[in-house]
């Protein structure tokens, strides 16, 4: 890969208890691409996503061996500060969470977070983060109202503005668009391509069109394991593995 | 026949007819007796809040309520009786809410290990169903001999504590456990600590809950006269809480426990059917005020499925 690598596993494995969901993972994921994961459910695409920022770490019984890198500092180290790798590694999730209060203080509850309190700061941070979510115009004028009454495909935008409000380095999207209609798709696919020129973006998706659309790499898992990594024109149009071209020619998934 | 169906009363009775005679009396004795155990029991309770209102409310006016009694002047009032009830309250929710919603917290947010956390919440419903005398007991042997605080307001306010707090606890951790897990995962996602999270997330989407736990326990609270009896003392003479010993030392009866002083020790029954009126005004009040919560947050959680 001719760009710079950003994430790195090595041998990553991943235990719910027993069970085992990631097996021996080995992946370079570069700097300021797409890089789309997908396979069938189960499969362990999300759970790789969200060992990327420890997101798994909540769920009780979970064990992680190997490495994970972020620009080569280990994920799972124990120095490593949760607090710092999140705001350097956002998250949108699958089903749009806005909190329960205004726009603004949505978009403004990072930064909060992270120290920002001087109100001109965290204006200009909520109007920028919403401009680099698509979504300024269309709700400048209500930043006061409540975020439950946005749509969903702009409940969406302002989840991913409110990730980017902390000015994240990497932002991970587990399926952001799985519950939209497609006009809010298309809209979402669009943000996403203009994203890759600021941040590193990794994306879990079931739409395997969506993929080909967005994705600069892409990467099959199949039952925990990592079948096929590579560039997704590649990938989808000589795939090297037989499981991989049997996925992607939808004849099972 | 022809006609589209109304109601589904009418429905039934033309299954009734087709029914055999011996069936069909059956049918009618079954609703009958139920419309007679419902009857029987709406009779009971509205013959008695008229009968409280009858009683009572002749002896009712603005006096009663703002005066205290006095026996030279050959005056009733309930004036003390309402302050210490205030007083018990306030104190008890002072001291129950840090507690309650802490452990509650605690209990949902913070502690790993299940079967604990399970067998605590069996503890605590356990708990809530006990008869308040056993809480009595233990409050007169603890806090006013043990502890030395004898029989005062302060030390009857402690035993409500005892006893309301599994109450909060549980109506708590109720409300807490209804805050969608994405709210969490999208705070955590944005490099919330838990504490941050809990505090700026979880606590403003379950305030609802918690308001109505504290109403439910102020319902106990202003219903509770065993505890009182046991430790906060049974006097109707006003407190001085400002004066000597202030609000430390005070002792006197709550508006249940001087009911009880009016009825059984000085027999002026008119007197207790007034408290009595006072009481049912203030727990339908608390009632209205915690089924008003109760549905405000409904509504709340409808608007956030959409």
């Amino acid at each position: 890969m001719n760009t710079q690598t950003i994430l790195q596993a090595r041998d990553l494995d991943l235990f719910y208890g027993e069970n085992q969901a990631l097996k021996a993972i080995n992946m370079e994921i570069p700097q300021r691409r797409i890089t789309a994961l997908i396979g069938p459910s189960g499969c362990g695409k999300s759970t790789f996503l969200r060992t990327i920022n420890r997101m798994n770490d909540l769920i009780p019984g979970v064990s992680v061996r190997g490495q994970l890198t972020y620009r080569g500092e280990d994920i799972y180290s124990p120095e490593i500060d949760v607090t710092w790798l999140r705001k350097k590694i956002g998250m949108v999730f699958q089903k749009a969470n806005p909190f329960p209060m205004s726009i603004y203080d949505n978009i403004a509850y990072g930064p909060r977070i992270h120290g920002v309190r001087k109100k001109a700061e965290l204006d200009r941070i909520v109007e920028e983060s919403l401009r680099g979510a698509a979504l300024w115009d269309e709700v400048k004028d209500r930043l006061k109202k409540s975020a439950l009454g946005l749509s969903g495909g702009q409940q969406q935008r302002m989840c991913i503005a409110r990730a980017l409000a902390v000015q994240p380095d990497v932002l991970l999207m587990d399926e952001s668009t799985s519950a939209l209609d497609p006009g809010s798709t298309m809209r979402i696919e669009e943000l996403m391509s203009q994203l890759k020129e600021r941040y590193t973006v990794v994306i879990v998706t079931h739409n395997m069109q969506q993929a080909v659309r967005v994705s600069d790499h892409c990467a099959f898992f199949l039952l925990g394991e990592l079948v096929e990594y590579g560039p997704t024109q590649q990938l989808f149009s000589q795939p090297k593995d037989k499981r991989t071209e049997d996925y992607i020619t939808g004849r099972f998934g | 026949m022809k006609q589209p169906v109304a109601s589904p009363v009418p429905t039934q009775e033309r299954d009734c007819r087709k029914l055999s005679p011996r069936r069909r009396a059956y049918e009618v004795t079954m609703r009958s007796l139920l419309y007679l155990c419902a009857g029987i029991t709406c009779a009971l309770l509205l013959s008695l809040i008229g009968y409280i209102l009858y009683r009572g409310l002749p002896e009712l006016s603005w006096e009663f309520l703002t005066s205290q009694e006095s026996i030279l002047k050959k005056t009733d009032g309930i004036l003390p009786a309402i302050q210490n009830t205030l007083y018990v309250i306030i104190v008890t929710l002072i001291f129950i809410l840090p507690l309650g919603v802490g452990s509650a917290i605690y209990l949902t947010e913070y502690a790993s290990n299940r079967k604990l956390v399970s067998a605590i919440e069996f503890a605590t419903e356990t708990l809530s169903g006990i008869p308040s005398i056993l809480y009595a007991l233990v409050g007169m042997l603890v806090f006013c001999q043990f502890l030395g605080l004898s029989k005062t307001l302060i030390a009857g306010a402690f035993t409500l504590v005892i006893m309301t707090l599994p109450t909060i606890i549980r109506t708590t951790q109720e409300s807490l456990k209804t805050v969608p897990a994405s709210y969490r995962e999208g705070a955590l996602g944005l490099g919330a600590g838990k504490w941050h999270m809990i505090r700026t997330i979880v606590l403003p989407s379950s305030i609802d809950g918690i308001v109505t736990g504290c109403i439910l326990a102020i319902g106990r609270i202003v219903g509770e006269s065993a505890v009182l009896m046991f430790t906060a003392g049974m006097s109707t003479a006003m407190q001085d809480f400002l004066g000597k010993g202030g609000l430390l030392k005070s002792s006197g009866a709550t508006l249940t426990v001087a009911l009880y002083v009016y009825a059984k020790e000085r027999a002026k029954y008119d007197l207790a059917f007034s408290v009595a009126v006072v009481l049912l005004v203030i727990t339908f009040g608390i009632n209205l005020c915690a089924k008003v919560m109760g549905k405000r947050m409904k509504g709340k959680k409808g608007g956030e499925k959409k």
